[in-house]
């Protein structure tokens, strides 16, 4: 179906948190890189930076509960010529420490690596207050970031070894729960790159982070009903890969974002604000809508939202029906 | 002995507390009083404490010198022109469309500026970070020096990185503290209490150096002992007058955040130049 060497989504998949990949992709970058570095507020396995902290104890730092601490002192040790990693939860960092970063490590130019784990709803049971859905607005805005979204462990671990030869603040966003992996070591990945999964001419579906494999699932469904639906992956949502999202557009004429957070200033936001100023089009976009999450399972309030495929197929198809 | 004469230093930040005076009151606004309050202790770094090279400023082996409180910044750029970083012209640019010296510091417009500050509360934390790197890398030759000031430490950010520094007991790092008790709103123990400020650091894993943040000569010795502790991180409670050297500034909170206009400017730099003693001037009557 496509040139990307996918797994066959008919097949039974294995999942994965997408953190785990991070996990991996940090020691290998240690492995790698000498001046790789990691600090961690408190969550070290959580975040999964605990196989870089077993493999490299020196160039790990503990900085507690403290995540203001964490970014800054990130900044000075990019100062010294280090690629510092600072991980906790996304609610957290950076949901906690959004100025800091805005003036050490942007303004300041240091290319610190936010990596901020257990973002979306699927979070789950410990409720709203750590279900990150504001974090690709925040870091979105921020001359300077880059902000990635993997779909899933395999894609994780790329983008954490494609980070650490970034020359930029970077971004990486990642959530709790096992998630189908869909990508193999074959799939290209390259920040800045949007990749067509699923190719069609009907509607162009725009996803990132954990609701690509949504988006797929919606599209296998649709191919179904009849509807051709294309499946973009936009792992990095800033910078957009502003070619590969228009010209998909150019074919298809609609559109339905997905993503696991707030629309407003999220990837609907970036796509809505692309698609106004280059190709106005009919847009739809699914994801949390101007309100918190809440406790319940992972699998219930991705449904509960209305962000499983169910929803985007149904989303599709009226979009179709309109057209 | 000092590298150039003590009367000589104090000459300099005679002339960097003009300088100040200048600059603000061509830009029309910015912070008078920490300023010049300062300008014995960064007169002290660039011209006797820290290991640095003007003409090379990314040089790889010099020491580093962080300020926290970048709302101070107009007595670093006076200080680093004297010391020959830029042209002293360069000062009365301050503020304006273009310049290098922008109202708060920013590390990529002007080389040997060593971090973007204004929001307050990070600079030990950055210090923290160069300071754990360069132990990563067993280097103990580069040593950071970081200025912050006391309203600042309203700040909780400040104490996260007090904390950490004391846990690795980051020896590399000497703090100074400009305790000179203003700040906007008003005296520091009115607005929110800092004292015991002393106890607060020893209590966070830190020695306490205290000593008079406007005497040269003092401060220089505190910076050697601060360095000869390799043991503990230090900071230095540096007591220094608000507004120093212009009498109707002095100790008068309300010059934190206000420049001087044309004629307040005269009479300040008319008292400077007489403190200076030798030079008449256009501000001499």
């Amino acid at each position: 179906m496509t040139d990307y060497r996918l797994r066959d989504l008919h097949a039974e998949l294995e999942a994965e948190p997408i953190r785990k990949g991070f996990g991996r992709g940090l020691a290998r970058a240690g492995e790698l890189n000498a001046n790789v570095v990691a600090a961690c507020a408190d969550l070290t396995d959580s975040t999964q930076m605990s196989l870089f902290k077993q493999a490299f104890p020196d160039r790990f730092v503990e900085i507690g509960v403290a995540e203001q601490n964490l970014v800054t002192v990130g900044s000075g040790l990019a100062a010294i010529g280090k690629i510092p990693f600072v991980s906790s939860y996304a609610a957290f960092s950076p949901g906690r420490n959004w100025e800091q970063i805005r003036t050490t490590i942007c303004l300041n130019d240091r290319p610190v690596k936010i990596v901020g784990s257990h973002a979306g709803v699927s979070v789950g049971p410990d409720g709203a207050t750590h279900q990150m859905l504001e974090d690709v607005a925040l870091m979105r805005v921020l001359p300077n970031m880059v902000v990635i979204a993997p779909c899933d462990s395999i894609e994780a671990e790329k983008a954490t070894l494609a980070m650490a030869s970034d020359r930029r603040p970077n971004y990486l966003r990642l959530a709790r729960e096992a998630t189908p992996i869909i990508t193999t070591s074959d799939t290209p990945f390259e920040i800045g790159k949007a990749y067509v999964f699923w190719e069609g001419s009907d509607i162009s579906i725009i996803a990132s982070g954990t609701m690509t494999y949504q988006a797929l699932v919606a599209a296998r469904a649709l191919s179904e009903d009849g509807i051709s639906a294309e499946v973009v992956h936009i792992p990095t949502i800033k910078p957009l890969d502003a070619e590969t999202i228009l010209s998909s557009v150019a074919k298809t004429n609609l559109v339905i974002t997905v993503e696991e957070g707030q629309i407003i200033g999220g990837l609907g936001g970036a796509i809505a604000e692309l698609l106004a100023e280059e190709h106005p089009t009919k847009i739809q976009r699914i994801g949390m809508r101007d309100r918190f999450g809440e406790s319940g399972d992972p699998d219930q309030l991705i449904e509960y939202f209305g962000l499983d495929s169910k929803h985007i197929r149904e989303a599709a198809r009226n979009l179709i029906k309109q057209k | 002995m000092t590298k150039l004469p003590l009367a000589k230093l104090d000459e300099i930040a005679n002339d960097i507390r003009e300088d100040i005076i200048r600059m603000l009151e061509r830009a029309g606004s910015g912070h008078s009083a920490g300023p010049l309050g300062l300008a014995d202790i960064f007169t002290a770094f660039y011209f006797e404490i820290l290991k640095h090279d003007p003409k090379q400023p990314d040089w790889e082996e010099r020491d580093i010198l962080l300020l926290s409180n970048g709302h101070c910044v107009p007595v670093r750029y006076a200080t680093m022109a004297h010391a020959g970083y830029f042209d002293q012209q360069e000062l009365l640019t301050l503020r304006r469309l273009g310049s290098r010296l922008q109202g708060h510091p920013e590390r990529l417009r002007l080389p040997g500026m060593e971090n973007t500050s204004g929001p307050l509360g990070c600079g030990l934390s950055q210090a923290a970070g160069m300071a754990l790197g360069l132990r990563m890398d067993n280097n103990s030759q580069r040593h950071i020096y970081v200025v912050l000031g006391d309203g600042e430490q309203n700040e909780g950010n400040v104490w996260e990185a007090a904390m950490l520094i004391g846990k690795y007991k980051l020896s590399n790092i000497t703090a100074v503290t400009d305790r000179n008790n203003i700040q906007i709103d008003g005296p520091t123990e009115e607005v929110m209490p800092l004292e015991d400020l002393r106890s607060k650091w020893e209590a966070f894993g830190w020695h306490v150096l205290e000593v008079d943040g406007n005497n040269i000569e003092a401060f220089i010795d505190a910076v050697n002992m601060a360095k000869a502790i390799s043991e503990m991180p230090v900071m230095i409670l540096a007591y220094t007058v608000p507004g120093r050297g212009v009498d109707f500034m002095e100790n008068d909170y309300r010059w934190h955040g206000s420049p001087p206009n044309h004629d307040q400017a005269k009479q300040a730099l008319k008292e400077l130049r007489s403190l200076g003693g030798k030079i008449r001037s256009e501000y001499d009557d």
